[in-house]
């Protein structure tokens, strides 16, 4: 079992089984079993030398250590929020973790069950009625709105009007999404930050399919007119999709209140060490829950008239719909969906609102120090924050960016002259040091 | 041995008779309003109701919920295309050292040892597709048949091709459709030939100037190997497509055979299967996709590129953008890397041969017809009567059943797949649920299952009047 070299220590054979079995099967030997011709055989090797565990998780935290060990004030849509342990303990139970999409609920109730609260959760913060039980990330729930957009829509616009100021990586993931489609994406312009209504309301026409905000924005800002939004999108037959995450969502407008038609977002819950593990938010309206993209959970009774969970209309998915599904998507994140609903129930609703006015107070504090160093000015919009915020630099955003870097921070260069900064809980105690390393540099 | 797949059963006059497990926002919800937050009133929300029970009895509520839940390490799992196989737990150790997850906006010059780490991923899977490049941004197989498709698109584009079609084989996965479907193109659905494999002569006539790419897995679904392949090949390259392989049912061929070698240009790994990584109860999962040489400057941007010992992140020249808003599902790969490196080239190869070793074990031991064979990894069994009462039933034997009724093409198919890390003794376990559900009366198996945490569901009922959350119970 310790060795390395005589094969895979997770295929449990011995070498008297393999016979029997082998015997049973009535070939001679295991090379038998295989229908491949000669011609396309791979006679070669990887190269990959087997190593233990030992070994492994050396080599591996070697690599990790030659990370540079920076303190970082990054966001953007990827939130370091801290995970409790209990979160780590039970959802890392092999029931949960090692179980697959449920096919067989009779024997799936668990996962279902906590699933489902997790749906229910996000239609308590979004105050929309279906939530899917996840998408990939943000960047590809919102891809997977533009194309329920389409699909929906009675009249046939094709345009999407997207925020000047919005992450890269959304913005592409997007105009993958449309790749197959007739739309086209158009960004409208921002003002100081923030989505400028007028402008909106100058092309907001009734060839949009939809119009898309964030709040807060990808720079930070705190939207002041959403439910403009809303009615304009509303007045025009275009959906409304708006974009946020699950502790912002706990603070800010609700959604339902401001018109949106559907929720997308990075959900920021239950990710643990900054992340590496994406989790997309997808929630709507009732009218749309025959075009839903993923999987939806559903309560419904067993054979002895108890409470029971199921996977429900399946029928827009792909292994029955195939071409004609509602998207592509199989394989989800599940699993991370399942932490999250365990990091929100643990923070109860006072400590997610709590943890949310923070984000509101510790990035107000953040600003309030940086604008009193001589070279820079914070926040850069005149507007209210929540979790990050940009700042405008005398010198070059980049070199300060480099020079943060050699000082133990890693912030984000935006512009030739904007840098942005992200606090969370779990960087707010290093402020002071931040704040003196900015003096220097700048 | 009986094994009873619900630990919690019920009594008469239990206090929560119709649920096992209260929901949470059944024990304890507060509502709590927002009216002193640091923000003006008009921008924010009113209240927010939620459950907030306390640590311990969250972890009892979680615990319950996944003693009602199956997993690998429950019992058998054959679930076919799925490949259930055991998770090693070294993987998670792994995944959850501190500084596993970087924040993906970190600098290069800042993050080069995951950026190393990432490369050295990229070089195995490549090694081991027989492919040039491979990106790891795809977070899961459907999100990589869409990366390879953007890729094939962008490459027709590129060469001035104007083709609007993908041919997917009818037995195929429906992420294939639906995945060629989402790019934009038509779908041609292959028949199969009467031996379960691609019908070469109907691929001959499917082909055109229209055709982009076909997508295959291969072995293909009924686990057959699609010993053409150097025809087809030919056939579609003939015609100026692409060949696309869906790397599904690559824990067959691991070391035997590579993608590349038998001419496909473009293919995704699915390392929740092939390389053991969890499966979470639905995901997260990871679909890396590896291309020839060729289709190198179509991929996702950045790939991660070595230069002098430093590792960069690069923007290939023709690349189709971004596939995953950051760097794809990181810890899912770095236990695919922790896996892959466990295992290295003898592992690997053993794997492929105790997986087909196992299902063709397993289909010796069982007394049901398999209608298609060579088969590898998998088969496809047919239940000769209602393949879903068959899968409940044997819910009450104590094993997970094997996926059922696809592909089609077998009558009332259950699509096996018990993997290599079934013992002989695990594999008799389920050749006797097999068994014992054949010789169980019609009614025996209409009523299944009665030994699992909930009784049969009535699915059709639930889509009828859809309940998709706790507001909506009340209704
Ligand atoms: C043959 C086949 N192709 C593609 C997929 C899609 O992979 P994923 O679920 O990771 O998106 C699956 C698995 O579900 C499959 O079995």
């Amino acid at each position: 079992m310790s060795d390395t070299g005589r094969g895979s220590p997770f295929a449990p054979h011995t070498d008297a089984e393999t016979t029997a079995m082998l015997d049973a099967i009535g070939v001679e030997n295991q090379e038998a079993l295989f229908d491949i011709p000669e011609d396309v055989r791979f006679d070669g090797e990887f190269g990959i030398a087997p190593r233990s565990e030992r070994e492994i998780r050396r080599e591996i935290q070697l690599h990790l250590d030659r990370d540079d060990d920076l303190t970082a004030f990054l966001g953007r849509g990827h939130y370091d929020h801290y995970v409790p342990s209990m979160v780590d303990h039970l959802a890392d139970r092999s029931e949960f973790l090692s179980s697959y999409t449920q096919y067989q609920p009779e024997v799936a109730q668990g996962f279902l069950q906590a699933l489902f609260e997790y749906q229910s959760m996000l239609v308590e913060l979004t105050g929309l009625e279906i939530a899917n039980c996840s998408m990939y990330d943000g960047a590809s729930a919102l891809g997977e709105a533009a194309t329920l957009a389409l699909r929906a829509r009675s009249v046939d616009g094709t345009r999407v009007l997207i925020p000047e100021l919005l992450a890269d990586g959304r913005r592409a993931v997007l105009e993958n999404y449309l790749a197959g489609t007739d739309a086209t994406i158009e960004r409208y312009p921002m003002a100081d930050g923030n989505a400028d209504r007028e402008a909106l309301a100058d092309t907001l026409a009734d060839d949009c399919a939809m119009v898309y905000a964030e709040n807060p924005t990808v720079r930070g800002t705190i939207e002041e007119g959403l439910s403009e939004i809303g009615e304009l999108a509303d007045e025009h037959g275009a959906l409304f999709c708006l974009g946020t995450d699950g502790v912002a969502l706990s603070l800010l407008e609700k959604p339902a209140n401001v018109g949106a038609d559907v929720v997308v977002g990075d959900a920021a819950l239950g990710l643990g060490a900054s992340g590496g593990l994406g989790l997309g938010l997808f929630t709507t309206h009732e009218d749309f829950l025959r075009q839903v993209p993923g999987r939806l959970v559903g309560v419904g009774e067993d054979s002895d008239e108890n409470r029971a969970y199921t996977l429900t209309l399946q029928t827009r998915e792909q292994h029955i719909r195939r071409e004609r599904a509602t998207s592509n998507i199989c394989t989800n994140q599940a699993w991370v969906a399942l932490r999250a609903a365990m990091h929100a129930a643990w923070l109860g609703a006072d400590g997610l609102v709590g943890l949310a006015e923070d984000c509101v107070t510790n990035a107000r504090d953040l600003a309030d120090r940086l604008d009193d160093i001589d070279g820079v000015e914070a926040p850069a919009h005149d507007r209210h924050h929540f979790r990050e915020f940009t700042v405008r630099t005398d010198r070059s955003a980049a070199d300060m960016r480099e020079e943060l870097e050699d000082e133990g921070f890693a912030v984000h260069a935006i512009d030739d002259h904007l840098l942005q900064f992200c606090v969370t809980e779990t960087n707010a105690g290093q402020i002071d040091e931040l704040a003196a390393a900015v003096e220097v540099v700048a | 041995m009986r094994y009873d797949q619900a630990t919690w059963t019920r009594e008469d006059g239990d206090e929560n008779a119709d649920t096992y497990e209260p929901l949470l926002a059944e024990k304890r919800s507060t509502e709590v309003a927002v009216d002193e937050s640091p923000l003006p009133d008009d921008l924010t929300r009113e209240s927010v109701a939620l459950p907030d029970p306390s640590e311990p009895e969250l972890a009892r509520h979680y615990t319950r919920l996944s003693q009602m839940n199956y997993g690998v390490e429950s019992g058998p799992f054959p679930l076919g295309s799925c490949t259930m196989k055991y998770n090693p737990k070294f993987t998670e150790d792994v995944a959850a050292l501190p500084g596993a997850g970087t924040h993906p906006a970190r600098s290069a010059a800042s993050t080069q040892g995951t950026l190393e780490l990432r490369h050295h991923l990229q070089t195995y899977l490549a090694r081991i597709g027989g492919m040039h490049s491979v990106t790891l941004q795809p977070p899961a197989g459907a999100a990589g048949e869409f990366t390879g498709i953007l890729v094939a698109k962008a490459y027709h584009e590129e060469h001035g091709n104007d083709r609007n079609e993908i041919i997917v084989p009818e037995s195929a996965h429906g992420t294939n459709f639906a995945s060629a479907a989402l790019a934009g193109y038509e779908v041609v659905s292959l028949p199969s030939a009467e031996d379960g494999r691609v019908d070469v002569d109907a691929l001959e006539a499917a082909v055109s100037d229209d055709t982009a790419a076909l997508m295959l897995t291969n072995p293909n679904t009924l686990g057959l190997f699609e010993r053409d392949i150097e025809e087809i090949a030919e056939i579609v390259h003939g015609a100026g497509g692409l060949l696309y392989y869906d790397g599904a049912n690559l824990n067959a061929l691991l070391g035997r055979v590579r993608p590349g070698d038998m001419g496909f240009d473009v293919m995704h790994y699915n390392v929740h299967k092939t390389f053991a990584t969890p499966h979470g109860g639905g995901g997260p999962g990871a679909g890396p996709v590896g291309v020839v040489e060729e289709l190198a400057p179509y991929l996702p941007s950045p790939q991660i590129e070595e230069r002098d010992g430093e590792y960069e992140r690069v923007e290939p020249e023709h690349t189709i953008g971004k596939v995953h808003g950051f760097a794809g599902n990181w810890l899912v790969l770095l236990k695919t890397y922790a896996y892959i490196a466990r295992l290295g080239d003898s592992g690997l190869t053993d794997t492929s041969a105790k997986a087909v070793l196992n299902a063709n074990y397993l289909a010796s031991q069982i007394d049901y017809e398999i209608p298609f064979s060579p088969f590898h990894h998998e088969f496809v069994a047919s239940a000769d009567r209602d393949a879903a009462d068959v899968a409940k039933r044997m819910l009450d034997y104590g094993v997970h059943p094997p996926t059922t009724k696809w592909p089609e093409i077998v009558d009332e198919a259950l699509m096996t797949e018990p993997t290599e890390a079934e013992t002989q003794a695990a594999l008799d376990q389920l050749a006797r649920a097999f068994n014992n559900a054949a010789d169980d009366s019609d009614e025996a198996l209409e009523t299944a299952p009665e030994r699992t945490a909930a009784g049969r569901i009535d699915q059709a009922d639930a889509a009828r009047n859809p309940r998709l959350s706790w507001q909506a119970l009340d209704n």
